[in-house]
């Protein structure tokens, strides 16, 4: 087994683009899951690049306009983050409901995005911040929304020389914003199904995990709360959301348990907050 | 093989390891220290938990050469003199979890600050027990945290 351990940014970038095949690791927290297995399983095993030590990238800027978010900032380091927790509540409830302290103290924001699960927690309220991704390689630096970053499952918009370094997050007056979280019990859990939501004046975000391939923006949904259109019960969502997820059965839940509770969660929690919810 | 050195119970050490090693293993096989226990391996239980830079993590999921300068604390630093509020809660049965809950209850006592935010419970939500049923665990830690004295310096 190969280790690249690179001290600096600029160390990691060069390892980087000379070994497109190495999988970057931080935190560890997915990819070390029964990790003896997969050493053994693995016949020819891919170099790891260690990111855990390259400092830079765990760096948290505030901005007149944004919180620039280190692709290695811990969850927990979110948490304790006293401002992150004014400006970005989002931030701090997703974090809170990531496994425990164990796993939050090493899991990063960076590695729950290019780790691309379905059920990423971090993921959905990063989306309904309308965050921005920051792709560096060693020749040049891309920025990308992270709404359109996700392609499919575990399909990213990144190339094998890129390495997720920021996530910017934009400074804006939410005047709501809400996080939920459905798994089998209050800690620990992977989500069954999972909710971010933020509105500015009339603009709505509505970021879903675990009921599509991908954690995915429901845009019908944003419209249809847009729209004014009367919303009565639960189910007046369903047409919306049927167009945005596509929920499946698996070893957490079933495909109608997903799409049911998520209208649930959205009318009941939203008619306080929509004229057109009746 | 890879030679890392890191800090271990306050003690600068020097360590050969394979890179497929985790910590959990370094710790229990490389250098004997075999109060860290092996549940799940999955990050789920906690039974493996060992302080990182301060902070409790699995080290069932951390690559060894991840330590290197870092400092890591293992059950074995907490003075047996320091747990009688546990034992006397009955905090521990089997003894499988015990280990990881008196590091994270050791973490908590040392930084109670994080319980103006949080409560025992969701400290302590990273440790599953499967034979007290948490009652014991808790009322010991909220009695060892009733102790008076020092943190850091009473215990280490």
């Amino acid at each position: 087994m190969t280790v690249l351990l690179p001290r600096d940014l600029v160390e990691a970038l060069d390892m980087r683009a000379v070994h497109p095949e190495a999988t970057p690791i931080a935190g560890g927290t997915d990819l070390c899951v029964h990790w003896p297995q997969h050493v053994a399983d693995e016949p020819r095993p891919r170099p790891w690049l260690d990111l855990s030590s390259v400092d830079e990238l765990r760096e948290r800027r505030w901005t007149e306009d944004e919180l620039t978010l280190g692709a290695g900032a811990t969850y927990w380091e979110v948490i304790q983050d006293r401002r992150a927790a004014e400006e970005f509540p989002l931030l701090v409830d997703a974090a809170e409901r990531v496994g425990a302290v164990q796993i939050q103290a090493r899991g990063t924001w960076g590695g729950n995005i290019v780790n691309a699960s379905p059920a990423a927690d971090g993921v959905p309220v990063l989306m309904a911040y309308d965050a921005i991704l920051v792709l560096r390689s060693r020749e040049r630096t891309v920025e990308i929304p992270l709404s359109d970053f996700y392609l499919g499952y575990k399909e990213m918009r990144i190339r094998p020389d890129q390495l997720l370094t920021e996530i910017r997050i934009p400074r804006k007056e939410y005047d709501f914003q809400w996080f939920e979280k459905v798994g089998s019990r209050s800690a620990q859990a992977i989500t069954k199904v999972g909710v971010a939501v933020t509105r500015r004046s009339a603009e709505w975000r509505v970021v879903a995990n675990s009921v599509a391939p991908t954690v995915c923006r429901c845009r019908a949904v944003e419209a249809l709360l847009a729209s004014g259109d009367t919303v009565s019960r639960p189910d007046d969502l369903m047409a919306a959301l049927d167009d945005d997820v596509s929920p499946i059965d698996d070893i957490r839940s079933t495909a109608r348990y997903r799409r049911q509770v998520l209208a649930r969660l959205l009318y009941y929690r939203l008619r306080d907050e929509c004229p057109s919810f009746t | 093989m890879l030679d890392i050195q890191f800090t271990l119970n306050g003690k600068r050490i020097s360590a050969r390891i394979d890179e497929a090693e985790r910590l959990l293993d370094l710790l229990r096989y490389g250098l004997g220290l075999t109060g860290t226990k092996e549940g799940c391996g999955e990050g789920e239980c906690g039974a493996c938990t060992v302080m990182l830079d301060g902070l409790p993590v699995n080290s069932c999921l951390i690559p060894a050469w991840q330590v290197r300068d870092r400092e890591v604390e293992t059950v074995e630093a907490v003075p047996e003199a320091a747990l009688s509020s546990l034992h006397e809660s009955g905090a521990t049965q089997c003894g499988a979890c015990t280990p990881g809950v008196v590091m994270t209850a050791w973490w908590v006592r040392r930084n109670r600050d994080v319980t103006e935010s949080h409560t025992l419970r969701q400290l302590m939500a990273g440790n599953l027990c499967r034979c007290t049923g948490y009652d014991g665990i808790i009322e010991g830690l909220e009695a060892w945290l009733a102790e008076t004295g020092g943190d850091r310096e009473d215990v280490s």
